[in-house]
């Protein structure tokens, strides 16, 4: 490959808000997919084979009965769809627009053995939940007879909203407490916007809750404002579903320069922003990281009408986390994304970035990245950094002292029922092991409470 | 090139294609438009005595299957609902711009020999080639005592049969309902009073739908609905078995027959005319795609012919009708086992649930590196063809016969049968 051209640092800095009309704001920031119609729907409905023991359901983590609930729309029954959906994924709406369904449930298909498209179960449930959502009679969910037993829940995002809604199901009483003014968690302040418009992730929580008997304290931070020993003390169970609230750093000098941002709170501003246009946008944009985080940045910021973005990752295009369409949605939105680019040096001016070194990346011959030595710079108005997140102990310590387990990598240690290392005390989500997807998140919240559902029973 | 022309009781016409007397040959705007599209022929839709018939709003109902339409298609449309003066100009018209298609009047008027004289002498003058008695729409007409009323009585059919004869020189046609227990009965009738030609089959008596809103039968018409004529691709199978009854019937004299029965590709067609019939007529698809199907049909049915080797339709016509059999004549020694090609297998397990749930226990399943590979018993196979039906890859299950080496055993001759252990 030859080099790449030096590109000329950048001297102006050009930031701006509002680049863009507010008909472009609301056509960007639109629904990407749009939903199939009844009669669409019935014909995707009708590519399903209804197979023996489905593939799919075994790669669904919510392990949503997939091939019932299309033969149901396929039969004019979208309600029943929608409740073999939500029985086994409360959150399958969110679940609907936001899985890498390429990866799971689709790319199970036989459909794909047989060199063809994937029945596209993704869109169909997503058909199915809008259709329940519209109805006036959409709560079919009922709560067994009050236990008198109360819970704790940390964390409004999918896995505690998931694990309070099979809880109180049960009859127990449910306290969840949110650090945000907001519940939802990454559904309503992590994910790209354009794929919850409408605010649709308000509506599944309004939904979620109105099955009754659970109330949500707002504002309410553990190890700030509640602590995880006094709900211990309080409450007949906690579960944590404290999620990520942590980024990685590049680990090169000038990160905290002005323009040199996390993807993660740029793109909860995006999401709490009434108005897209008065978010601050580079005309040059550059994008660091290889997953979803990274590609939702780079689009969006595109979206509100960066001229310039770029996408660099370290290694391969074999090891982006980020899925195969994710990478063609962001280049088909006009974002160049370059492989094995290693970040090396931030240039600034005056305090504020104005461009990127990178280093050419690749094996050696031990299958260690190392750089090539080559480099070259991309001129930038703002840099965002979208390498991960992490998991954020300190909440759960006492005087500097884990009060339960991690693993190895630093989030919180579980038993395959997530119970954790404290009697009385369990997890799930992405503060927990495993794939961090919202679907992930429901399955490990749902698993939980009937976890801290059985035990309850048995400790009377 | 395969030479598609038809003849058929003495009717030619360039190709096989028929449009049936039906709604798309009413008038002959629609039958014009039939032969610029390259139909073979028409049956005009059935004449009755002034004055004309008067239909109802909301005429059809249909069966969709899956999200495709039009499985099966009925109508309660009674028969044409203009002059017959109009008609018969517009028939005298169209056949004299048409001279090579085939123009068949349907008729329809009541049983009395007094009036069938009357519009045949009118019919005549129109120089049409053929006329077809209709004495199968089930819906209507049947109620006045015409129509399925005449097709269900076989000495009614005979006798009707016999006056058109008498009366006239022109081919007779006539058109059978299906709503009898056996085809025979009324196509032996039709032979006995002089018939040219049988078509069939007329609609079956049906109700596509219930409207369960209504609470009311497909279509429904103001809060009520009537039974009406089945048709559509949903009906071949009936057909065809009633088509190759009567082509292997001894007493029906290898009457032509002008096959009738949701045909839609040059493919039904071949079937049809491989069981016995000589013309073949359409009306569903027409009415569901518009008459440019006619192309794929003559061109298919064309090309087929040229790969097979057959020249002229009477090549290949009623082939398959005398590998028709009864029950009694197949051979109880022939075995087959299903076979499964893991190349082909997607793993949907179709094959395993339906011969589970509800065959022989004879594909089993066991996992491998997280998938389940099907294997069929041997065994256990009855040769029963079901996996091969269900299963959604062509190819995939194919059903190989077992050399056994047993000659040709008929249930008649098998030491099984009782009644030869009876004789024995």
């Amino acid at each position: 490959m030859s080099k790449p051209a030096e590109l000329p640092a950048n001297n102006d800095v050009d930031i701006k808000t509002g680049r863009l009309t507010q008909k472009q704001y609301e056509e960007n920031f639109g629904d990407i997919h749009p939903p199939l119609d009844q009669n669409n729907a019935v014909i995707e409905a009708s590519r399903c084979y209804f197979c023996f023991d489905a593939p799919c359901v075994a790669a669904c983590p919510t392990s949503i009965d997939i091939p019932l609930f299309i033969r149901k729309i396929s039969t004019g029954n979208a309600k029943g769809a929608a409740k073999t959906i939500l029985e086994a994924n409360i959150m399958g709406g969110a679940c609907s627009r936001v899985c890498p369904v390429e990866e799971l449930c689709e790319q199970a298909c036989v459909r794909n053995t047989q060199s063809e498209k994937p029945v596209k179960i993704g869109q169909l449930q997503r058909f199915a939940t809008d259709e329940l959502f519209a109805r006036k009679d959409a709560q079919f969910f009922t709560r067994k007879k009050p236990t008198g037993k109360k819970i704790a829940v940390v964390g409004a995002g999918p896995a505690g909203l998931a694990c309070a809604h099979k809880l109180a199901q049960e009859g127990h009483d449910i306290t969840i407490f949110e650090a945000k003014p907001k519940a939802g968690g990454l559904n309503e302040y992590g994910i790209a916007a354009y794929k919850v418009p409408d605010n649709f992730a308000q509506k599944e929580v309004d939904y979620i809750l109105s099955v009754g008997g659970i109330k949500i304290e707002f504002g309410k931070s553990l190890g700030k404002d509640i602590t995880l020993e006094a709900l211990r003390k309080d409450y007949d169970a906690v579960f944590l579903g404290l999620g990520l609230a942590g980024v990685n750093a590049l680990g090169i000098d000038g990160e905290d320069i002005e323009g040199v941002e996390d993807a993660v709170d740029y793109i909860e501003a995006l999401r709490t922003a009434k108005d897209k246009a008065k978010l601050p946008v580079g005309r040059r944009v550059v994008v660091i990281g290889g997953g979803n985080t990274a590609i939702d940045i780079a689009i969006q910021i595109k979206r509100l009408g960066a001229e310039d973005v770029t996408l660099a990752y370290r290694r391969g295009p074999e090891h982006m986390s980020a899925t195969e369409w994710e990478c063609e949605l962001a280049q088909t939105n006009d974002v160049r994304i370059r492989h094995w680019s290693m970040p090396k040096k931030l240039v600034s001016a005056g305090g504020h970035v104005t461009g990127i070194t990178f280093e050419h990346s690749k094996l050696d011959s031990n299958g260690k990245l190392t750089g090539t030595g080559e480099t070259y710079t991309l001129p930038a108005d703002q840099v965002f950094k979208a390498i991960g997140q992490t998991f954020v102990p300190s909440p759960l310590q006492d005087n500097g002292k884990d009060l339960l387990q991690l693993t190895k990598k630093g989030r919180i240690d579980v038993d395959a029922d997530g119970a954790t290392s404290l009697s009385g005390v369990w997890a799930g989500g992405d503060c927990t092991e495993g794939q961090d997807l919202t679907v992930a998140a429901v399955a490990g919240g749902k698993k939980a409470a009937i976890a801290i559902d059985r035990a309850l029973r048995e400790k009377k | 090139m395969a030479d598609l022309t038809c003849k058929i009781a003495g009717v030619t016409s360039p190709n096989p294609f028929w449009l049936a007397s039906a709604p798309p040959t009413d008038k002959e705007y629609n039958v014009v438009r039939a032969f610029e599209a390259g139909w073979g022929g028409v049956v005009w839709k059935t004449l009755g005595e002034d004055p004309p018939v008067v239909n109802v709003s909301s005429r059809y109902g249909a069966t969709h299957y899956n999200g495709t339409k039009i499985m099966g298609f009925n109508n309660i449309e009674l028969i044409t609902d203009r002059p017959l003066d109009v008609n018969l100009k517009e028939i005298e018209r169209v056949k004299k711009n048409w001279p090579d298609r085939a123009m068949v009047v349907s008729l329809m008027v009541p049983c009395n020999e007094d009036a069938w004289q009357k519009i045949l002498k009118r019919v005549e003058t129109t120089g049409c080639d053929a006329i077809e008695l209709n004495f199968g729409c089930p819906h209507g007409m049947s109620e006045r005592q015409m129509g399925s009323a005449v097709g269900q009585v076989p000495e009614y059919i005979r006798d009707v049969t016999s006056w058109c004869k008498k009366h006239s020189d022109l081919p007779v046609f006539v058109k059978l309902t299906p709503n009898i227990t056996n085809i025979l009965y009324p196509a032996r009738a039709a032979v006995e009073g002089g018939a040219d030609a049988v078509s069939l089959i007329n609609t079956i008596n049906s109700i596509t739908a219930v409207n369960l809103d209504v609470m009311a039968p497909e279509p429904v018409v103001n809060g009520v609905g009537a039974h009406g004529g089945y048709c559509g691709p949903a009906v071949k199978p009936i057909a065809l078995c009633m088509i190759a009854e009567i082509a292997r019937d001894a007493a029906c004299k290898s009457v032509p027959i002008s096959g009738i029965g949701g045909i839609s590709t040059w493919r039904d067609a071949a079937e049809f005319i491989a069981l016995g019939s000589g013309s073949v007529q359409v009306c569903t698809a027409a009415m569901h795609h518009g008459f440019k199907i006619v192309e794929e049909m003559t061109d298919g049915l064309s090309n087929w012919m040229d790969e097979k080797g057959y020249k002229t339709l009477d090549d290949f016509r009623g082939l398959a009708a005398k590998n028709f059999r009864n029950w009694n004549q197949l051979d109880m020694n022939y075995d087959i086992k299903a076979k499964i090609d893991p190349e082909k297998c997607i793993n949907c397990g179709l094959c395993h649930i339906a011969c589970e749930d509800t065959s022989h226990q004879a594909i089993s399943v066991a996992k491998q590196d997280g998938k389940n590979v099907f294997t069929v018993v041997d065994q256990d196979c009855v040769g029963c063809n079901l996996c091969m039906h269900v299963c959604p890859v062509d190819g995939c299950i194919t059903m190989n016969r077992v050399d056994n080496g047993k000659p040709y055993m008929t249930w008649n001759e098998d030491p099984r049968n009782p009644a030869n252990k009876k004789s024995a």
